[in-house]
């Protein structure tokens, strides 16, 4: 937390593909350390940040490391509002069960497992998107 | 007023700025820089585009950017207002938020 | 008002230092406060001394070295994208065992979380990068 207790709503709006630049990477370092500070913390995929999420990625062949797992790590650092744009992954022939399940435990509710992706319409993220202190896009 | 939303990329190149456009709420603006300002240029196959979203939000673009790439301040699309970098510093500060669109 | 600025391209590849530059300019004489510049992704070239651009360019690196000298501006380096890219202050050279330095006098090596305190602290965030 900050030194004097202040929480601000950070958002991070993921907008690119992983590996054919470092946006995506380096923003999930981003997110990290924004949830170490105990701020409120959401992260929206739209446009080709969807691409970010899918499932088995393989990364062998390009030489470069694998980081998809980390997403599914949020979880664990309090991260669970995760948006993801309904139009964007229509526009690209995907649907929820290309991507990454992500989940949290539920601490008030004896750990119970929910799903932190919540799945909306470019009018409520633009609602969302209103209601943030700070918005980041990479 | 809500978020300020700055665009720095041609509509030609990429598809930010229906993107930004799509998610911008009333009550919002627009900011074309860099090469953003090629958007609100008239008669491009996107000026259309530009003049129904006026009807909704406002939209600004900065002069140094369109005079460095001799686009003339005359062909800018009725209704985008011209500033220069104070008026940028002034819209950030009228806004409760900013976001880039990277 | 308070504000804080995210740099994340390097300098000449992208215009986005050069307009943080103006803008920066703009803020200052409108009488507001830079409480820091933080330089993340390949932002953090625009730390490095060891650039020589022709006479007859700018010097990105010395205008932001400039503008902090004048106006007591906190400029921060990402140190984790700063090892990637091998920006280095004399600290960071020898714990890697690096036969030099690179960093312009004026900026600082530090971690992520002086962003996020960025973002907490300042009024507006504002980024620029492509």
């Amino acid at each position: 937390m900050s030194e004097d207790g202040v929480v601000k709503k950070f958002m991070y709006v993921n907008r690119k593909s992983p590996y054919g630049t470092i946006y995506a990477l380096e923003s999930l370092e981003v997110v990290l350390i924004t949830a170490a500070f105990d701020q409120d913390v959401s992260l929206t995929f739209t446009d080709d940040g969807v691409y970010q999420l899918m499932k088995g990625q393989q990364t062998e062949g390009i030489g470069m490391k694998n980081f998809s797992s980390t997403y599914s790590a949020l979880g664990d650092y309090e991260i669970n509002k995760i948006f993801i744009d309904k139009e964007s992954l229509e526009e690209r022939g995907l649907s929820l069960s290309d991507l990454q399940e992500l989940v949290w435990e539920d601490e008030d509710e004896d750990y119970a497992e929910k799903s932190s992706i919540n799945l909306v319409s470019r009018a409520e993220l633009s609602e969302i998107m209103n209601n943030q202190d700070v918005v980041l896009s990479f | 007023m809500n978020m300020l939303h700055t665009i720095n990329k041609s509509p030609f190149e990429n598809s930010t700025m229906s993107s930004c456009i799509a998610m911008c709420s009333q009550d919002s603006s627009i900011l074309f820089i860099e090469d953003g300002v090629i958007s609100v240029m008239k008669s491009t196959k996107f000026s259309e585009l530009i003049e129904n979203a006026l009807k909704e939000f406002k939209m600004y673009v900065l002069k140094p950017d369109l005079e460095a790439r001799g686009l003339s301040l005359n062909n800018v699309i009725e209704g985008v207002e011209i500033v220069g970098y104070d008026e940028f510093v002034d819209l950030t500060t009228e806004h409760k938020t900013v976001q880039s669109w990277l | 008002m308070k504000l804080g600025i995210l740099i994340n391209e390097g300098p000449y590849q992208h215009q986005a230092s050069d307009t943080a530059l103006q803008y920066v300019k703009a803020a200052l004489k409108k009488g507001h406060e830079i409480y820091r510049v933080f330089f993340y992704n390949d932002g953090v070239n625009n730390a490095t001394r060891l650039a020589t651009p022709p006479q007859d360019d700018r010097n990105i690196t010395k205008e932001w070295a400039s503008l902090a000298k004048d106006h007591g501006i906190d400029l921060v380096v990402c140190v984790a994208a700063a090892q990637r890219r091998g920006i280095l202050d004399k600290g960071e050279a020898e714990r890697n065992g690096k036969d030099s330095d690179n960093i312009e006098d004026g900026f600082r090596i530090s971690g992520l979380g002086q962003l996020v305190e960025a973002g907490i602290q300042a009024d507006r965030l504002i980024t620029f990068g492509d």
